[in-house]
């Protein structure tokens, strides 16, 4: 069972999902470079966050055309697990895995602090381990976050149960004080329509010790290695 | 491909007096240089000249003085004279860190300036071989009544979180001060903190004969040229044309370079490395042949340029950013072009090492440039001037604060309250750091918001601390006190935190030396800090000098900024700054004295820069330390806050406002025997605020006695829905915890809303 981090040229939360994995959960990690082929032999995939490319045309809009994007999206369409965080969710909209795009924050600048998201559907690879209804804080790092989707797109994601993640408040509500950058309905968190890619914004990957304030991260990576050993890897 | 044309012509330029002037050079630096080449300079040298003998590159007005600061210690492993400083962090692991300004280009291009202040700052600390872990930033601004002041503050904080965030190292900490005099000449220092394993040290040399000399990263364009010398000479309104002379960031080629970079030092391929800062080629390349007693031979068609027709003098002085020089090993040329090349990166041989001692720049088969190095790096001219105190300061600090020293009445006090906590200087600086990306790489276990930021450093259960402080409205009233004040509470703020503080980097923010008052601000300021460094343990390990921060309005005030860096031994020891529950006491470690010279409350409430800044005993300080340190290992104390701007009744406000899990309720007494305004707003030296569950509160009174320290227990943290309520003498001041929090958040958001959409 091993879990297959790409690194594009600018992630910068590569490190830190690998230790998340491999430190915290003791799980296997491995990094895949982006202009390999080679998933080498991975069962879940993951696309990290940061500024790949530097971000620059358009958040993940170059990283798409990476030589491993190549093999992620055979991956995916196999029905393989793949999760992007942050960056990786934007690169995952831009290689049309998931619907919709990541604009600028609604007021244009950079957020970085702790959100609340509730936990909408556990039937996902990364969404297992928790309880539907579960509110849980991580932070999030992003200036070009605000989901957005045409009306039908929005409709189905909603009528289809592929909004995973929502923005909330204390009490668990969607409120719009709980939404940090402007999302459509809220959406943290969303799944391509077979539910095996999962892209969102907060970074799991940094709720996972008291240290860091919270561990409501862990159960994303927990997830995903009992996905990968279900896929049988 | 350089142009034949432009380079002819500039090889004709007769070097005139008035072109050597033009250089920031006097009659007399050039008769020295005529002496040292023994002939008339070219114009590619005198440029080179006036770059490596401006102040920013050779301290040419500092030197005298920083010399004088302690820089040896039992965990300096490397001290000043190199890219970064480097202390011994325990357990075989080491931290390199360094402060730096970019003054003079943020105020003319925010975005730009502050940008690449944090680029430089990061490529000073990884080019140690050390991986950067957190970023800090100094920042002083105008009033934010002034439009002006508005769009250089969102400009600054935009451009040092986009290129922090956009290279993913955590900005973990800093201070924003706000003062009419910074108006014009706002001051934007950055300081990076790196860890590295203590063998993975490499420093800025070109050992070596004959080994290669390579230029790597971004080419080389017409950007920044003379930067150094622009840095070094006062910020007139002409200045304002100077935003071509500003350098732009590319952060993203700045993580390839920082990768790329840690993998060449990690595989052992380097012999040297620096960071094409400040004077570009010509300050990295002569100073890495100046530590080894090495000479340089460069081709300058070799350097890859961003343009056609680039001459010698544009390419040497280009600081275009992202760009570093390597001595590889013999042999490891090839492989540390495949390195470079799997970052994408590219890497070109410019020249070799060579046993003469010279400094010099080909052109195919021309020389253009051929100076000896020593001289040239360590031998630029150094002046000590006289300072004379100016009499209006004299004045300003005898002036009779009497009538400031109390309340008509219980609303009067309230409100000076709520005043300050709405000063932008005091006020939550929220709005600046959650643009800021505080928790990528997952080290950072208290952010921004607190006495100082801790990291975890991983690997090891150790913690380093850090903060960066300074306080120019002291050292303006009186240098000497405010130097050693700066230092004495970056050295508290690292100690409530639990951390035993260890070492400094500075950034010496300063007016045109050439005035005598200006030249005693200096001169006894680093008296000053050179005091606190030696009796507080904590060496200077680096810097630097920013000075001619002034405009045709005035000097700004002299600004010493201190980054203090602290070891935690074990990092769950670490406390937090403000109350963590209800019912625990509230302890003042600590003297108050009737002291609110150079007090906030003068400046925010009655718009007065006047009075004597407070006292600092240094042994006092010392002993703090220890207890706040012991405090930590004994696990004693829920929080701990140390009492400076806005003196004390800010401090518990802060605490109560911060509380963890939202605002909690107050009641305390405060008796020192000072009028009402010291007693609540002075900001005497010294002094902590400490929470602590009611049953540990004597043995944390027995410890403070044990470390000579006073100690009074002021009261206790009410809950969520008590009051916030303060006594003192005759007067109590009375507010709801959420209006306080409420006039404290909002401080910044509210002055800086109508910026939004001003800029892109």
């Amino acid at each position: 069972m091993k879990i297959g981090i790409v690194r594009f040229p600018g992630s910068n939360c590569d490190d830190d999902c690998y230790r998340a994995v491999n430190e915290v959960l003791g799980g296997e990690a491995a990094f895949l470079w982006h202009k390999s082929h080679d998933l080498q032999g991975s069962d879940v995939i993951v696309l990290p966050g940061g500024f790949s490319y530097g971000d620059y045309l358009r958040a993940g809009a170059i990283a798409r055309f990476s030589p491993i994007m190549r093999e992620v999206i055979d991956f995916a369409g196999q029905g393989g697990p793949v999760l992007g965080v942050c960056n990786g969710f934007q690169v995952l909209c831009e290689a049309r895995l998931l619907p919709g795009a990541l604009m600028r924050n609604q007021d244009l600048r950079f957020h970085c602090h702790p959100v609340r998201v509730r936990v909408e559907q556990t039937d996902t690879p990364f969404t297992s381990e928790y309880e539907a209804g579960d509110v849980l804080s991580m932070p999030i790092a992003h200036g070009e976050g605000q989901f957005v989707a045409q009306a039908e797109t929005l409709d189905e994601l909603e009528a289809n149960r592929r909004v995973i993640f929502r923005y909330v408040d204390v009490n668990g509500e969607a409120t719009l004080e709980a939404n940090p950058n402007g999302s459509a309905n809220n959406i943290a968190g969303i799944c391509n329509e077979e539910r095996n890619v999962v892209g969102l914004m907060p970074h799991p990957e940094r709720a996972v010790s008291e240290l860091l304030s919270s561990v409501d991260g862990l159960g994303v990576f927990r997830s995903a290695l009992a996905a990968g050993v279900g896929a049988g890897g | 491909m350089s142009d034949g044309t432009a380079t002819m012509a500039e090889r004709t330029i007769a070097i005139t007096p008035e072109l050597v002037e033009e250089h920031g050079l006097s009659e007399q630096e050039y008769e020295q240089i005529l002496a040292i080449l023994g002939r008339e300079p070219t114009f590619p040298e005198l440029g080179v000249f006036s770059a490596m003998w401006s102040e920013h590159c050779g301290y040419k007005n500092s030197r005298p003085l920083l010399r004088t600061l302690p820089t040896e210690g039992p965990l300096v492993i490397q001290g000043p004279g190199e890219n970064a400083g480097v202390i011994d962090a325990g357990e075989g692991w080491a931290v390199a860190f360094k402060m730096e300004s970019h003054n003079h280009p943020s105020a003319v291009e925010p975005y730009q300036g502050a940008a690449t202040g944090v680029g430089g700052i990061l490529r000073d600390v990884f080019t140690m071989g050390a991986r950067p872990i957190a970023v800090f930033d100094s920042l002083r601004f105008g009033s934010l009544d002034s439009a002006r002041s508005r769009y250089l503050l969102d400009g600054v904080v935009r451009g040092v979180g986009d290129y922090g965030n956009c290279v993913g190292i955590p900005t973990v900490g800093g201070e924003t001060v706000f003062d009419p005099v910074y108006e014009k000449n706002p001051l934007v220092n950055v300081m990076c903190v790196g860890v590295m394993r203590k063998e993975g040290l490499i420093l800025g040399t070109a050992e070596g004969v004959g080994n290669p000399v390579m230029a790597v990263g971004a080419s080389t364009g017409r950007d920044g040229i003379h930067g150094a010398t622009f840095a070094s000479a006062e910020l007139d309104d002409a200045a304002m044309d100077r935003r071509p002379q500003v350098q732009v960031g590319d952060p993203f080629t700045e993580k390839l370079l920082l990768e790329a970079s840690l993998e060449l030092i990690e595989r052992d391929l380097l012999v040297g490395i620096q960071d094409m800062g400040a004077a570009g080629l010509t300050s990295s390349g002569t100073e890495m042949a100046a530590r080894s007693g090495n000479g340089i031979d460069i081709d300058i068609e070799l350097v890859p340029q961003r343009e056609p027709g680039m001459t010698p003098y544009e390419i040497l002085l280009s600081e275009s950013q992202e760009r570093m020089l390597l001595v590889a090993k013999p042999e490891a040329e090839q492989t540390v072009r495949e390195v470079l090349n799997k970052w994408d990166l590219h890497a070109a041989t410019i020249g070799r090492v060579t046993d003469d001692g010279m400094f010099r720049v080909r052109q195919g088969a021309d020389v253009v440039v051929e100076i000896p190095v020593v001289p040239l790096v360590d031998e630029c001219p150094t002046y000590t001037r006289e300072g004379i105190e100016s009499p209006d300061t004299i004045a300003l600090r005898e002036a009779d604060l009497s009538p400031f020293t109390s309340f008509a009445s219980d609303e009067e006090a309230k409100r000076a309250l709520l005043t300050l906590l709405d000063s932008p200087t005091i006020a939550s600086r929220r709005w600046i750091y959650e643009q800021y990306d505080t928790s990528v790489r997952t080290n950072t276990a208290v952010g921004p918001g607190s006495d100082a930021a801790v990291l975890r450093l991983d690997g090891t259960t150790r913690g380093i601390a850090a903060s960066v402080d300074g306080n120019g409205r002291y050292v303006f009233l009186e240098p000497r006190t405010g130097g050693r004040i700066a230092v004495a509470e970056a050295a508290r703020n690292v100690a409530c935190s639990g951390a035993r503080p260890v070492a400094i980097t500075n950034c010496l923010n300063f007016g045109n030396p050439l005035g005598a008052a200006v030249y005693y601000q200096l001169s006894e300021a680093v008296a000053g800090i050179g005091e606190a460094c030696r009796a507080l343990g904590t060496p200077v390990t680096g810097g630097n000098v920013s000075l001619y921060n002034e405009t045709p309005s005035g000097p700004v005030y002299p600004t010493p900024v201190i980054g203090m860096i602290g070891i935690l031994e074990s990092i769950d020891d670490r406390v937090p700054s403000y109350f963590q529950r209800p019912d625990s006491d509230v302890l003042l470690i600590g003297r108050t004295r009737e002291e609110i010279g150079a007090s906030e409350y003068l400046a925010a409430c009655h718009g007065r820069v006047a009075g004597a800044p407070p006292r600092l005993d240094l042994d006092e300080a010392v002993r703090l330390n220890e207890f706040l340190i012991t405090l930590a290992r004994a696990g004693l104390a829920l929080s701990a806050h140390d009492c400076s701007d806005g003196g004390l009744a800010v401090t518990l406000a802060e605490c109560a406002i911060l509380a963890t899990g939202g605002p909690l309720g107050l009641e305390a007494t405060l008796e020192s025997g000072t009028s009402e305004a010291a007693a609540l707003f002075g900001e005497s030296q010294s002094r902590v605020v400490v929470s602590c569950d009611a049953g540990d509160t004597d043995a944390i009174i027995a410890l403070a006695t044990k470390h000579d320290l006073p100690v009074a227990r002021l009261g206790t943290v009410g809950g969520t829905e008590d009051r916030f309520v303060l006594r003192v003498g005759e007067r109590t001041i009375d507010l709801a915890p959420s209006e306080m929090g409420g006039v404290y958040d909002a401080a910044l958001p509210r002055r800086m809303q109508s910026q939004v959409g001003l800029t892109g």
